[in-house]
């Protein structure tokens, strides 16, 4: 697999304060890869450098793309246009589930929109659902619309933020399938933050652990959860890491 | 009756043009004196129409910093006046308009590939009911507004005279039968452009 992200040393502060420190992660292309740890470690920070949405501090952030190497602090918008990105909480726009699934194709200048629309709202299982409003979803609709607004761009890197928590085993299930089929057809390659470890060992082929601000390990799923090599890592996945 | 649309359009015109922008910025800034800037749009939203015509007028006097232009009781005064006292509303409605919008919205158009404009005019846009209570806030306050209009513009006839310095006149002449009928013409349009853009507002919510 080729690399696709290359960090080294990365940091993010707000003022005197590290919320986030990478020392060494190379993300691969076509992999998921499955970030875990607890609440207000850093995780969110970590996705939110790798969608271009917020320049680190510090450090080497690099992606790259068609035999280019692009940094942070100079994305072209055609190559942040490859990567999206899914928040825990889905925020739609007061318009019609079709038209904010149709947003980032209207964007990018694509053409046969309503087709694209159509078909991913069908991959999501909610097609019927095309012309509804926002506030008449439930939160299990809310967030699939969410990732079929981000399916439909056909990204090369998928982000997303806890896009199960809260959700009943239902949707989780709906939209783990819809992630692994993402990967699977088309290559792309997923960045996916979990609470869930079950969920990180169902889908992720590494995950990585990111505590007190710091990404701490990255293994091979398997070996991660396995024979960790850091002893935070070993009581994370035992459930017995106080924090 | 033209007259005081003219003034009116160009105006409501003018403070759009100059509040929508200004007050998106102010949401979505972070700068040092940020809140006493609000402070002083706020206190701008407040602002005695009559002050602002003292104001105007001893700015464009012969002996005022601007006296060379000419525009003492002229049209160009009366829009003048009228854009100062509308253009803080704007803001002030603007600004809590963008405000009001999930401030999760913004890194999300990014995130689908939206360049810092375009995302800024997505929240513009989840914003628009808002920023229609403002234009019609502006439209009000411009309309209905006599004081600054009567100092600066003098109450010309056929020049400066508009709807509200006519009915003042009108009345202190005795001929209240023809005030009233021009307060109802001012009332009716008022009513009509006011119902027009409710139903805009109204149309836009349906069709999303």
């Amino acid at each position: 697999m080729d690399t696709l992200y290359t960090l080294d040393s990365v940091k993010k502060q707000y003022g005197e304060r590290t919320v986030l420190h990478v020392p060494h992660l190379h993300i691969r292309e076509g992999e998921v890869l499955g970030i875990v740890g607890p609440s207000g470690a850093g995780k969110s920070t970590l996705l939110r450098q790798l969608a271009f949405l917020e320049a680190p501090t510090e450090g080497l952030l690099q992606i790259h793309s068609d035999n280019h190497t692009y940094a942070a602090e100079n994305i072209p918008i055609e190559v942040k246009r490859q990567l999206t990105m899914v928040f825990q909480r889905p925020v739609l726009m007061t318009r019609s589930v079709r038209k904010n699934v149709a947003y980032g194709l209207k964007l990018r200048g694509e053409r046969d929109i309503q087709r694209q629309v159509e078909i991913v709202l069908e991959r999501v299982s909610m097609g019927h659902l095309a012309d509804a409003h926002p506030r008449t979803l439930s939160g299990g609709e809310l967030q699939r619309a969410s990732i079929a607004r981000a399916l439909v761009l056909q990204p090369r890197v998928l982000i997303l933020d806890e896009p199960t928590a809260n959700l009943d085993p239902y949707n989780v299930r709906l939209i783990e399938e819809l992630l692994v089929d993402q990967n699977e057809r088309f290559g792309t390659t997923i960045v996916i933050v979990t609470h869930n470890i079950f969920q990180a060992r169902r889908l992720a082929d590494r995950v990585g652990l990111v505590y007190e601000a710091k990404l701490i390990e990255i293994a091979p799923t398997e070996a991660f959860f396995e024979s960790p090599q850091d002893e935070r890592t070993r009581a994370f996945s035992s459930g017995n890491l106080i924090y | 009756m033209l007259r005081s649309l003219q003034v009116t359009v160009s105006a409501l015109f003018l403070s759009t043009l100059l509040g929508i922008p200004v007050g998106t910025w102010l949401a979505l800034s972070n700068f040092t004196g940020k809140r006493l800037f609000t402070a002083f749009i706020y206190t701008g939203m407040g602002l005695p129409p009559v002050v602002v015509g003292l104001f105007v007028y001893l700015m464009l006097s012969r002996s005022g910093p601007l006296g060379d232009l000419g525009w003492l009781f002229s049209f160009e005064a009366m829009v003048l006046a009228q854009t100062i006292i509308a253009t803080p509303l704007i803001i002030g409605v603007t600004l809590s308009s963008v405000l009001s919008v999930d401030s999760a919205l913004r890194p999300q158009l990014e995130a689908l590939g939206a360049t810092r404009f375009q995302s800024m005019l997505g929240l513009l846009y989840e914003a628009r009911f808002g920023l229609i209570v403002g234009l019609v806030a502006g439209f009000g306050s411009i309309i209905s507004e006599v004081g600054a209009v009567m100092l600066v513009g003098g109450n010309i006839d056929g020049r400066t005279r508009v709807l509200t310095t006519a009915v003042v006149l009108e009345t202190r002449r005795g001929n209240f039968s023809l005030a009233l009928a021009l307060g109802l013409i001012l009332l009716s349009i008022s009513f009509i452009t006011n119902a027009t853009l409710v139903i805009l507002q109204g149309r836009s919510g349906q069709h999303t």
